[in-house]
């Protein structure tokens, strides 16, 4: 109790986006300034301590989930392992619900949009082979298993999805961790549906959208790199269109 | 107003690409205007030459030449981000095609003064 009282003593102040069916806005919060606490921490403590009524969405607290996602001070983080003090600007901390995405409630978006956009992507595995078949060999420094290797790990947090200005100006782009998934299929020899891939991407949402600012690669938590992934896309799509012009 | 998530260098490379492009697109219609004058009218293009060698006009003619060089320079990396094999020096080329654009801008103006 004396280190919970010695540490309320130090406060700071968030600002915690508040929607529920209407307009929304920030509320502030004093909540304590530990030196050792993550984003998350601070809004649980919010939801805990001051206002029972704040929704967010978290689940695994580790970065493996990709649940957390919110705009911290202007930018999407993965907030479970964001430390507060690398992101707070003049002792304030502004909490918001990721861009480019419906809000449900408060800190909750809607991330429907985000996954219906990887299957009009045909991110999804087309298989070739039944179970009966022998498992395909892939070697380890096979360069397509090492292109793949390159575009996997990704959390489904909807980071790059936020960071993305395409997004948000063309609501149709399929968006950054989508096109990836493709490319890491692209790579994939066990798959079958390459064609449907190649016109998927290759169509109004799709790949040749980007820009290449690559907001993505910077923000995203795992370090992947979408914009490589996207590129690639663009020379498979261009490859295919000579092909079909043969 | 640039807002936070877009404060790295790539995004503006990106703006400066996007900018320097819509100057080119307002720039294209007039200096083809203008060569048009020396089919159509020779005199009005002589008493525009002369209005050029203004330093005020060179000046802009050394933001229009950096404009597009930085396009140039700028477009060029983005068909090598796109058709060659990647690279991680992004930023480091973004900065390169600057670098060039400022060279070949201000050697355009040093020889124009």
């Amino acid at each position: 109790m004396a280190n919970e009282t010695q540490t309320m003593t130090q406060t700071m102040t968030v600002s915690i986006w508040r929607e529920n069916g209407d307009d929304g806005r920030f509320e502030k919060y004093e909540v304590p300034a530990r030196e050792n606490q993550t984003v998350l921490d601070v809004v649980a403590y919010v939801q805990q301590h001051i206002d029972p009524t704040l929704s967010y969405r978290f689940a695994c607290r580790v970065g493996m989930c990709g649940s957390c996602a919110m705009m911290v001070n202007g930018s999407p983080r993965w907030t479970c392992r964001t430390h507060v003090s690398k992101v707070v600007a003049n002792d304030q901390l502004e909490v918001a619900p990721l861009r480019n995405l419906p809000v449900i409630k408060d800190l909750a978006t809607d991330m429907d949009p985000f996954f219906e956009k990887w299957v009009a992507a045909e991110a999804v595995f087309h298989p070739s082979k039944t179970r009966h078949d022998p498992m395909a060999a892939i070697t380890p420094d096979d360069p397509m298993r090492i292109a793949a290797s390159e575009a996997i790990e990704c959390i489904n947090c909807a980071v790059c999805y936020a960071a993305c200005d395409v997004v948000e100006s063309n609501p149709d782009y399929f968006g950054p961790a989508a096109l990836n998934r493709s490319w890491s299929l692209v790579n994939d020899i066990r798959d079958d549906g390459q064609d449907v891939r190649l016109a998927a991407v290759g169509s109004n949402g799709g790949c040749h959208n980007c820009h290449s600012q690559q907001g993505c690669v910077q923000y995203c938590p795992n370090e992947l790199n979408p914009t490589l992934s996207i590129a690639g896309l663009k020379r498979e799509t261009t490859k295919a269109l000579f092909r079909r012009s043969r | 107003m640039i807002r936070p998530h877009r404060t790295h260098p790539l995004w503006f490379a990106f703006l400066l690409h996007r900018l320097s492009g819509l100057g080119l697109a307002l720039f294209l219609p007039i200096h083809f205007y203008m060569l048009s004058l020396a089919i159509s009218a020779p005199a009005r293009l002589d008493g525009f030459l002369r209005f050029t060698d203004l330093t005020i006009v060179k000046l802009a003619e050394y933001g229009l030449v950096f404009l597009l060089a930085a396009h140039l320079f700028g477009g060029l990396r983005l068909m090598a981000l796109e058709f060659l094999p990647w690279s991680p020096h992004q930023k480091t080329m973004a900065a390169l095609a600057v670098a060039f654009a400022f060279l070949v801008s201000t050697l355009f103006f040093l020889k124009a003064i």
